[in-house]
């Protein structure tokens, strides 16, 4: 078991989401930042879709009721644990009794923390992720409070970690060739042109030329971004149709929503683009009142980004896993 | 990218997708979307169904969303070229035939006016009917279940009666309450969450549509039935 003991408003449980029922209007949730939720899982020694705390409120600190191997991925803060400063991007054993506190990061938005064995929490609709609004799943479908008590599955590689931790070079490090870090503070963010685009004309280009604020007014389900307003030149009303997380609506106000994690699963407004999926965890990363501009990309480039993470993540997978079985024959 | 471009709007039209050739464009790198041409109808929806039906034998795709006479298709990685997904798309939609679905029929008790009949008097002057008669030609039509979205077991039901269309707000109201039975253009729905919704509702409606414990979580299901039975009337 794990008690949290101090959490802000909007913690949850989270997984890598729950798709496969957008078509009965269930969005997929799931962790705002993936990549770190795979890298976190995978340095514990969990399959890479086990259940993990998404910090996104701090302070936040929890006190492990038995022996737990965590990593504190995502985030580019120093977690403590019982007050000594550990690095993150890097798994430890916590005692019995040990306190584990994450602080507001310096720049990024969001902390995950993995523990060996998962979270041990029952399956709604094939995820243990929080639909926050449906109230269900995650922590009994709302987010963590101060006295909540989470279960823990069994840890079998618990022996095996080395003493003095086991760490991994953050993506944001080793995958800079392939997401090009902020420019004068502006973050780079591809996206395709979706159905709506040639509606908006001129102002098509104006969408990709400037830079585009998020708005105090977002969270998991959506971005809105504030800049200067963008207007199609008729005013239309489409059809209800599905939509993914990364997808760009402009409401009648000019303002475009760029679809998160708990992204509605229809829509009606006009699609001016949509983010290629392997840059939503660093949307995902951007905190409110953060700049970005639209680059557009193309199906091949997002392919090849999409394989040069899969290949970091295998890497992490397969030298995690051997250095601690390496350390188990030795030991 | 856009396979074929073909839109023509005046302000506040309730426009279909295009007027003669499906459309396909898409969101992000692996989700396509096919919107139907012509007429927002059963027939164009009944070629949707099918279309599904097809693509869900397809081994690339990860999961399929049927909306209002159009498809959302989502391929588990990024095709390699997405020129030819939307030349499959079109042939499969081509070749889709139309289908029926064997829905069975939901019966919605309603208490039409009132407190959560916040929209009414707006669609009374819009529609230059009086609330009366608004209420009358909503209940006394048959719905069909086009497809669900927009929040869990939320179905889009089709059969609105064109002098009671609405388009949606340009300011969502900002906490509507589950239960509120809606309009959003051309097409009717009950609220399934409170929160924010851009439709405007005339009625309010207690039955629970949605249970994620259940085997099927939701009640509607794409082809079914629905009738809205007036459990009260306060206007």
């Amino acid at each position: 078991m794990i008690e949290i003991l101090e959490s802000g408003l909007f913690n949850t449980v989270q997984d890598l989401g729950r798709p496969g029922y957008r078509d009965i209007g269930v969005s997929a949730s799931g962790a705002m930042d993936p990549l770190a939720v795979r890298i976190g899982n995978s340095l514990v020694g969990n399959d890479e879709n086990a259940a993990v705390i998404e910090v996104q409120t701090f302070p936040f600190s929890l006190r492990f009721e038995r022996r737990t191997v965590f990593a504190v991925t995502g985030t580019d803060g120093h977690p403590h644990l019982d007050g000594s400063e550990l690095i993150p991007w890097c798994a430890y054993m916590a005692e019995l009794g040990q306190v584990l506190e994450l602080k507001q990061p310096p720049r990024l938005a969001r902390a995950y923390i993995s523990v060996g064995g998962g979270l041990d929490i029952p399956v709604v609709m094939g995820s243990r992720s929080t639909s926050l609004r449906g109230g269900f799943g995650g922590n009994a479908g709302r987010p963590l409070a101060k006295g909540d008590r989470i279960a823990v599955g069994e840890d079998l590689e618990i022996a095996m970690l080395p003493a003095t931790g086991l760490a991994v070079i953050e993506p944001a490090v080793a995958l800079r060739e392939v997401f090009p870090a902020p420019v004068d503070g502006v973050l780079p963010i591809r996206a395709l042109p979706a159905g709506e685009h040639g509606l908006f004309a001129g102002d098509g280009e104006a969408f990709w030329s400037q830079i585009w604020r998020i708005s105090s007014r977002s969270d998991r389900t959506g971005y809105r971004l504030s800049g200067e307003p963008i207007t199609p030149t008729a005013t239309i009303e489409m059809r209800s149709h599905g939509v993914v997380p990364g997808v760009i609506q402009v409401p009648p106000g000019g303002e475009p929503i760029v679809q998160m994690s708990d992204a509605n699963t229809a829509g009606g407004y006009p699609k001016i683009a949509g983010v290629i999926e392997c840059d939503l965890w660093r949307l995902g990363q951007a905190r409110i009142g953060a700049r970005l501009k639209f680059v557009r990309s193309t199906h091949a480039e997002a392919r090849a980004v999409e394989q040069a993470v899969a290949r970091y993540v295998e890497d992490v997978r397969l030298t995690s896993g051997m250095v601690k079985r390496a350390l188990k024959a030795m030991a | 990218m856009i396979a074929t471009t073909n839109r023509h709007a005046s302000p506040r039209e309730i426009i279909p997708a295009t007027q003669s050739r499906a459309r396909v464009s898409s969101i992000g790198a692996r989700s396509f979307l096919l919107e139907a041409p012509g007429d927002f109808d059963l027939i164009a929806q009944r070629r949707i169904w099918a279309l599904s039906q097809t693509v869900r034998r397809w081994a690339d795709l990860a999961e399929n969303i049927p909306g209002m006479t159009n498809l959302l298709v989502i391929f588990k990685e990024t095709p390699e070229d997405p020129d030819a997904v939307v030349v499959r798309l079109l042939e499969a939609w081509e070749h889709a035939q139309s289908i029926d679905l064997n829905g069975k029929t939901i019966e919605i008790p309603v208490r039409y006016g009132g407190e959560h009949a916040t929209d009414l008097p707006a669609l009374c002057d819009l529609s230059g009917l009086s609330d009366r008669e608004v209420v009358r030609i909503h209940h006394e039509a048959t719905y069909r279940v086009f497809a669900l979205g927009s929040a869990p077991g939320f179905g889009y039901l089709h059969g609105l009666d064109p002098r009671i269309y609405m388009p949606r707000k340009t300011v969502p109201s900002l906490k509507m309450p589950k239960g509120c039975v809606t309009i959003g253009g051309m097409q009717t729905g009950v609220a399934m969450l409170t929160g924010p919704n851009g439709w405007n509702s005339i009625g309010f409606a207690t039955l629970e549509m949605f249970d994620p414990t259940a085997q099927n979580p939701a009640v509607m299901a794409p082809g079914d039935t629905v009738r809205f039975l007036p459990a009260r009337i306060e206007l």
